[in-house]
């Protein structure tokens, strides 16, 4: 997959949707292909969190440890963003991602992230704005539980 | 050389004499009448004078030949003088009491040594042959002067006297100036080393501007009294020249008087002044021997009040050897030890304690407490200042460094490492003295022997470097074999096996001289590469095939498909290379690689315009750098305005290096195509084909079948590329890697080629931590009675620490060891502890016994 590949698949991103194709060549040139093989971990629950992950192909399962063991909770693929919240505020991993099926990913590390939101604005408004747009839809989702309880 | 110098006299002055002869006899025939008698033959006047001049020319050889001589033999004294003069001076060095080096810094000893104690020997050299030679050249100069007219005589030298009271006043000013400039001199230096092993700080601190103020303030001192030097030395030699020219003067005046008056024949005034002209060249000498003399007895003084510390140590009891090195046994005791520096501080305040040589003894205190210095004086390494200290049987005192350097050993917070291997550093605890004789023969016997006698002349050393050192028996095995393998386990005692196999991976053999070995890591490299046939683990690895293109290597090794040796080939400079751009040439491949480069300018100048310069992603991701990218915007615009053919053949050399650095894997440019690799892959053939004898050599090309000396052990194996972006990549190669050695019995091997890596200056390519447990290694390898550690495992993080502990008690099961430890709850491994603070011993038991509320101990654990 070429680099302008690499852009049309940040695009799909919602979080990267609107922001400049320039710049998102320059994020996609200056992070790292990584390809995981079936049943490989991006990264375990509890971990710290150094990179988030932009899937380009393949499966992977979101994996949370229990009691009982290890539960799978959701599961994500194409063009999906995942390992974000651990890169933005300093927590551990919250959950266990694993590949299913031979994963590619693009790596973008918490140092390279930081870099482009300081570097370009723009950038950092969008996030913004996506971030804004989970908050809204998690408050909603809390507000029909409550209603429901 | 005295004598060599008096019987050159008499040749001398008949050097002096025979012109007068030539002139007078043979050429006026004054006073003599032809055809004369010369030893019963006789001669006329022509023939006369063959002779006379036959003579002279006899005598002149005869001179030049004594001063020859004269002058070699004075060279050797004084070169064997420095000799001595540097080997004593670099043996009280290594006897210097330890407290010495905080106040003598080493660029101080080594501008010493080397610089300072240099002039002395040529000095040395002279002060035999100078003063009889010239002092007599001069005497009979003189006497033939006075033979030939004393009035004269006595006015060519009436000066002298002036001249032998003036001269030594203005030197001695000259003299005082020279002593600064040595102190000046030895400062800067001392300067300049700390400016070296401070660099750190000056970067950290911006200091450099402070730092060059400092050393242009330094160098301006120097430079004011070095001016004062040379004027006083010249007005010495203004003064001393003048007098000298007042000699002619008197001959012409003198002289010419009484030659007009016929008193005095032509020839004896010719002769006088030929005379008077040499008799200013020894005059002269005099005088410089006498200014130098002074110099060098200033050098001499100043460097030896240097060499003289307090305390140093007795030269035989380093140096002699003991008919038996008993080992320590029993108690180790100390008695009201104390020891007290140069400001009156007591380090150790009376501190007593009782050690069986065999026991695990921890110290324990905080910084200051005085267990730091307790170490080094059981060690003997410091002398205490009162009381007393036995080690077994003997009085510490009483024991020579052979019992001490080989019975105990000492292992402070930062082992030092000498700029050599890892395995020479670990034999070096085992050297004391040469063992086993070299063999030499023929010629080589001969040289030795000569190079002996000339070290023994010289006071120096004649122990063989080449001898055998190494002290099997100390290290507990009889052979190189057996100590291979102690060194390996010693290795693993101390964590260091898995740093030294990886040193070793990338380190290299010569496959001239290791033939055997090649071949293994060939074998090797085939047995990998079977391995990654798995599909699972295929894709880590693209080997290196002559018929494809890797994707995870750069255009440039595509196309050089080998390892660079030399300054043949620079990867980063494939385009400017003549021989690389006639192969393009030849491929067409130019025009190709032009558009490559002008994609690749163009991306670049997209991606990275916006950001302002010196951002870290220039350096990290652009093939551009920062101040390149404007000019490559230009190139960019003037193609689009006049096209390609119109740029300038630097601005095509700039646009032709950047496909050479393009990795398709890695940077998913997509400019090199397929069609582009399948034509690299033919200039591939043609570059190694028609390679120009002048290059031969410059590439050793990637061959299946060969070992690659240029490149490591790990790529040998490797033979081909990382892939880019696999998860875990390098990791699990080195995994499989690991195996396929473990497998194939090459362990051994390549940790052989991992102790033969060199450790750099003070161990600078080794971690602190590895540094560190070579040094623990180190001693331990020598097998010591009593190991003595100091804050060893400082710089060690807490789990090797923990296993290096543990091993090392079960290494010392029956032996001692005592160990002043940096966290107090280690204690807790050892039979007993002693509780140090202020300088003395407060507290001593078992761990158990100590822990409990209220104690110093417990204090201690508790606020860790």
């Amino acid at each position: 997959m070429s680099l302008n590949e690499e852009v049309e698949a940040l695009r799909s991103v919602p979080l990267f949707a609107k922001i400049e194709p320039s710049r998102l060549k320059l994020l996609a040139f200056t992070s790292e292909r990584l390809t995981f093989p079936a049943g490989q971990e991006l990264f375990h629950q509890g971990d710290p969190g150094d990179a988030a992950y932009i899937i380009l192909d393949g499966q992977a399962d979101i994996v949370v440890d229990t009691l009982n063991g290890e539960l799978v909770v959701a599961k994500v693929g194409k063009y999906d963003f995942v390992g974000e919240i651990a890169i933005l505020i300093d927590v551990p991993r919250t959950a266990t991602i694993r590949a299913e099926t031979e994963l590619t990913t693009l790596a973008i590390t918490k140092d390279l992230f930081f870099r482009l939101i300081s570097e370009f604005p723009d950038m950092s408004v969008e996030i913004m704005r996506e971030l804004a747009h989970r908050l809204e839809a998690t408050t909603a989702q809390l507000r029909e539980a409550k209603s429901a309880a | 050389m005295t004598i060599m110098a008096v019987t050159s006299f008499p040749f001398l002055y008949a050097f002096y004499e025979l012109p007068k002869l030539i002139v007078n006899g043979a050429i006026q025939s004054k006073s003599v009448t032809f055809p004369t008698t010369l030893a019963g033959v006789q001669l006329d006047q022509i023939n006369y004078l063959w002779v006379l001049c036959g003579g002279f020319l006899a005598l002149v050889i005869v001179n030049q030949a004594f001063k020859y001589i004269i002058n070699l033999y004075a060279g050797i004294t004084g070169e064997r003088m420095l000799r001595r003069l540097r080997f004593d001076l670099y043996g009280r060095v290594l006897r210097f009491p330890l407290p010495q080096f905080r106040k003598t810094s080493s660029s101080e000893i080594v501008t010493m040594v080397t610089a300072e104690v240099e002039p002395l020997g040529g000095f040395i050299g002279d002060s035999f042959k100078l003063p009889i030679f010239q002092g007599g050249y001069l005497v009979v100069i003189l006497a033939f002067l006075f033979v030939q007219n004393w009035y004269m005589a006595l006015a060519a030298v009436a000066l002298y006297p002036l001249q032998g009271y003036l001269i030594p006043k203005l030197q001695r000013r000259v003299n005082l100036l020279g002593k600064e400039r040595v102190r000046l001199v030895r400062q800067l230096s001392d300067r300049i080393g700390e400016s070296v092993a401070g660099v750190q700080e000056i970067h950290t601190h911006n200091t450099a501007r402070r730092e060059r103020a400092d050393f242009s303030h330094r160098l301006g001192t120097i430079y004011e009294v070095r001016l004062q030097i040379y004027i006083w030395k010249f007005v010495v030699k203004f003064l001393n020249n003048t007098i000298n020219q007042l000699g002619p003067f008197f001959f012409y005046a003198i002289g010419g008087y009484l030659a007009i008056k016929g008193e005095l024949e032509i020839g004896t005034l010719m002769a006088a002044i030929a005379a008077h002209k040499d008799l200013a060249a020894p005059w002269k000498e005099l005088l410089t021997f006498y200014q130098r003399q002074a110099d060098a007895k200033i050098k001499y003084e100043q460097v030896m009040e240097q060499f003289q510390p307090v305390g140093l140590m007795e030269e035989n009891n380093q140096l002699d050897e003991p008919e038996q090195i008993s080992p320590i046994t029993g108690e180790i005791s100390a008695s009201n030890l104390s020891l007290i520096d140069d400001t009156g501080a007591a380090l150790v305040d009376g501190a007593s304690f009782v050690i069986d040589a065999n026991e695990h003894v921890a110290l324990v205190g905080v910084g200051g407490s005085g267990k730091d210095e307790t170490t080094q004086l059981l060690s003997r390494l410091l002398t205490p200042t009162a009381g007393t200290l036995r080690l077994g049987d003997a009085s510490a005192d009483a024991l020579p460094e052979a019992v001490t350097g080989r019975r105990l050993a000492y292992v402070g917070p930062s082992a030092y490492l000498f700029s050599t291997t890892v395995r020479d550093n670990l034999l070096y605890g085992v050297q004391h003295l040469p063992l086993r004789p070299a063999e030499y023969d023929g010629d080589a016997a001969q040289h030795i022997e000569k190079w002996m006698t000339e070290s023994a002349i010289t006071g120096n050393s004649t122990d063989d470097l080449n001898a055998g050192w190494i002290d099997y028996e100390a290290t507990g095995v009889v052979d190189d074999a057996a100590l291979k393998i102690r060194i390996f386990d010693t290795l693993k005692m101390v964590n260091l096996d898995e740093d030294i196999y990886e040193l070793g991976l990338r380190g290299s053999i010569d496959p001239a001289t290791q033939s055997g070995l090649a071949q293994a890591f060939l074998k090797a490299r085939s047995e990998f590469h079977k391995r990654l046939t798995e599909p699972e683990i295929a894709a880590l690895v693209e080997g290196f095939d002559p018929e494809k293109y890797n994707n995870n290597a750069t255009l440039g090794e595509n196309l050089l498909f080998g390892t660079p040796i030399g300054a043949g080939f620079v990867m980063d400079r494939l385009a400017e290379n003549s021989y690389v751009l006639s192969i393009l040439e030849r491929e067409g491949l130019i025009d190709t690689l032009l558009d490559t480069g002008q994609q690749i300018a163009s991306t670049m100048t997209e991606l990275f315009a916006d950001l302002p310069p010196g951002h870290p992603f220039f350096e990290q991701f652009s093939f551009i750098s920062a101040e390149d990218l404007p000019e490559y915007q230009g190139v960019l615009t003037r193609i689009n305005r006049n096209g390609i053919a119109s740029l300038k053949p630097e601005e095509r050399t700039m646009l032709l290096s950047l496909p050479f650095k393009v990795s398709p894997a890695r940077h998913r440019l997509g400019v090199i195509d397929d069609d582009l690799q399948e034509r690299i892959l033919k200039a591939r053939k043609t570059f190694a084909e028609n390679l120009p004898d002048e290059h031969k050599g410059a590439v050793e090309f990637f061959d299946s079948g060969a070992f690659n000396a240029a490149t490591s052990l790990q790529d040998n194996i490797l033979f081909g590329k990382l892939a880019y972006g696999q998860a875990r990549g390098a990791e699990r190669v080195g995994e499989i890697m690991s195996q396929v050695i473990d497998d194939l019995d090459l362990r051994a091997a390549v940790m052989e080629v991992g102790l033969s890596f060199h450790v750099g200056n003070g161990g600078g390519r080794l971690s602190g931590a590895q540094r560190q447990k070579l040094g623990i290694a180190r001693a331990v390898l020598k097998r010591p009675d009593v190991l003595i550690l100091n804050e060893a495992t400082g710089s060690l993080d807490g789990a090797a620490q923990t296993a290096i502990l543990f091993s090392l008690k079960v290494e010392f099961d029956g032996r001692g060891l005592i160990w002043a430890v940096h966290r107090p709850s280690m204690a807790g491994s050892f039979d007993r502890t002693l509780v140090m603070k202020s300088g003395r011993v407060i507290e001593q038991g078992t761990f158990e016994e100590l822990s409990r509320e209220g104690t110093v101990l417990h204090g201690l654990v508790q606020a860790e």
